[in-house]
């Protein structure tokens, strides 16, 4: 599936909620099904700063697509965390650095990534866009 | 007699509305407070109608502002008891009025190896400007600890003063804890060793019967909006001979008496401490609000609010697997809490799609958790506006969210 069309999947499981406690009890489902980071990842280092919880992110190369793997300790977070890994996770650097995360506003949750909210969220779209620069930054170098 | 909480409710209109289709349960009082109809009204009114520069205009609507302006101050004083009304300043906030004593009381009576002493549950706003200052001066901060119950040990209060503590800076109630502070037996002690004090009412004087010439405080400090007022002001009451000593910290049109490009000579209490155009409509907003209480009868307000403490209390310590922060034996109705290993955040998110606002995180007092050792708490601060109806909503909302989470 391309990009835009894992959006539009996650945007049609979404319209069938009409409670907002339905769609918090799917995001906790998601939650379970996010792949564990490497506790050697779970450091400071990987921590996403300015958040009301916890967020760990890793990113690696594979293949020339790169492979994000996160956690938090706040459950919710961690569904939506779920979310964006699943949309951006295993995509070559240029897709992610020009995203646009149409389906965020789409399922109802654009008020968690308004700087507001300060859940970090923002900073996690914003982290995840930067490993994606660095990378791409990093192959052309190579190419050269 | 009692309350008739259907009629203050309707006071309020924010209270009627609904959150994504659920009747809202306002929860978030510690942070700010709701306004009376009387107070919006007000504001409307001033804007419409009497909106002008005050102490400057020699016309109409100037004098009617001025005279507004002042009437809130008179106003002000006879509501904390202070002796004399130019010892009510008009600030943006408890956080500009503690800014500005670190200040101009730093400027004056501080220097390198001096002594300001703190709590260790104090909001950042009585942390941070006192660091400032000890920075600026080299000087040092000392802090009284409180217990696993949230009581400050005022036994170690007098162990840390010396002839280097210039100040001491104490929150009457914490925002977090809801602890109410024995402030006045603090007073008395700083006092016994000449030292002035600086009581933060930010939590204290929408619950408590606040009389600064029984507490003998030399500063007094409160915010506007959470007193049920207009955000953006505040105030500052000082001690006259305080006040007359401190030079000003903000320079400006109305602080002054005569200015030549030399020199300045500064104008006279309050307005020394009042440069620019002031909050003017804020301050009167601020009068107004206290009008609304005294007219809906502050002890009726008190005694209802001890009721809700006392309902809320009891339920939320029956819940199973609750941790409370903070169960002084004098407290006001603010509970900071946790669900087993509920994260905070997750809770209040649930809870606030279930209509009922409460706040997350560390509430501006991150050394509290760190004396707890917890990232955060979910906080429920009530006001007398909220019912047992909203606290029975609010166990509804936790049994729901141990359900989902749990």
């Amino acid at each position: 599936m391309t990009l835009n069309e894992v959006q539009d999947t996650i945007i049609e499981e979404f319209e069938i909620f009409t409670d907002w406690m339905d769609k918090y009890n799917y995001l906790i489902e998601l939650s379970k099904d996010l792949p564990a980071i490497d506790p050697k990842f779970k450091t400071n280092e990987y921590l996403i700063s300015g958040c009301q919880s916890k967020v760990w992110l890793h990113a690696g190369m594979e293949n020339g697509k790169i492979r994000f793997t996160a956690d938090s300790d706040a459950i919710i977070t961690k569904g939506i965390i779920a979310l964006l890994i699943r949309v951006l996770d295993n995509r070559p650097p240029e897709e992610i650095m020009n995203v646009d995360l149409y389906f965020i506003d789409r399922i109802g949750l654009k008020q968690n990534l308004s700087p507001t909210r300060s859940n970090g969220l923002l900073s996690m779209v914003k982290q995840m866009k930067l490993y994606a620069l660095a990378y791409n930054a990093k192959n052309k170098k190579e190419q050269i | 007699m009692s309350l008739d909480i259907t009629k203050i409710r309707n006071d309020f209109p924010i209270l009627s509305q609904q959150v994504y289709g659920k009747p809202l349960v306002y929860f978030d009082n510690g942070a700010t407070t709701q306004k009376p109809r009387a107070v919006i009204d007000k504001i409307n009114e001033l804007h419409a109608s009497t909106n002008s520069s005050i102490h400057r205009g020699i016309h109409y609507l100037s004098e009617q502002a001025t005279e507004a302006y002042e009437a809130a101050r008179e106003n002000i004083r006879a509501f904390i008891n202070a002796r004399h009304a130019h010892e009510i300043i008009f600030t943006s906030g408890a956080t500009g009025s503690i800014n500005a004593v670190a200040f101009s009381f730093g400027e004056k009576y501080v220097k390198e190896g001096d002594e300001i002493v703190i709590t260790a549950m104090e909001h950042h706003a009585n942390i941070v400007p006192w660091q400032m200052l000890c920075e600026r001066k080299g000087a040092r901060l000392k802090v009284i600890p409180f217990n696993e119950n949230g009581e400050l040990k005022q036994e170690e209060l007098l162990p840390l003063l010396s002839d280097k503590t210039k100040l001491i800076a104490v929150t009457q109630v914490s925002n977090t804890l809801g602890t109410i502070n024995d402030v006045k037996s603090i007073i008395r002690i700083a006092h016994e060793n000449d030292i002035p004090v600086l009581v933060d009412g930010a939590q204290a004087i929408q619950h408590l019967n606040v009389d600064v010439q029984d507490l003998d405080c030399e500063f007094y400090v409160f915010s506007g909006h959470k007193i049920y007022g207009p955000t953006g002001i505040g105030v500052l009451y000082g001690k006259e001979k305080w006040l007359n000593e401190l030079p000003p910290y903000q320079g400006g049109g109305d602080m002054v008496d005569t200015v030549t490009l030399e020199k300045t000579t500064y104008n006279e209490l309050p307005l020394k401490f009042e440069a620019g155009t002031t909050n003017y409509i804020g301050a009167i907003g601020l009068g107004t609000a206290i009008d609304y209480l005294k007219e809906t009868g502050i002890s009726e307000i008190h005694e209802w609010e001890q009721k809700l403490f006392s309902y809320a209390n009891q339920k939320l310590s029956a819940v199973e697997g609750i941790r409370i922060f903070g169960t002084a034996k004098e407290k006001i109705a603010i509970f900071s809490f946790l669900l087993g290993n509920i994260h905070q955040y997750d809770a209040g998110m649930l809870l606030d799609k279930m209509g009922i606002a409460v706040r997350t995180g560390t509430h501006c007092t991150q050394p509290i958790m760190q004396q707890f050792g917890i990232s955060g708490t979910i906080r429920a601060s009530l006001a007398f506006y909220n019912t047992t109806e909203e606290v029975d909503r609010l166990l509804e909302a936790l049994a729901k969210v141990k359900e989902m989470l749990g």
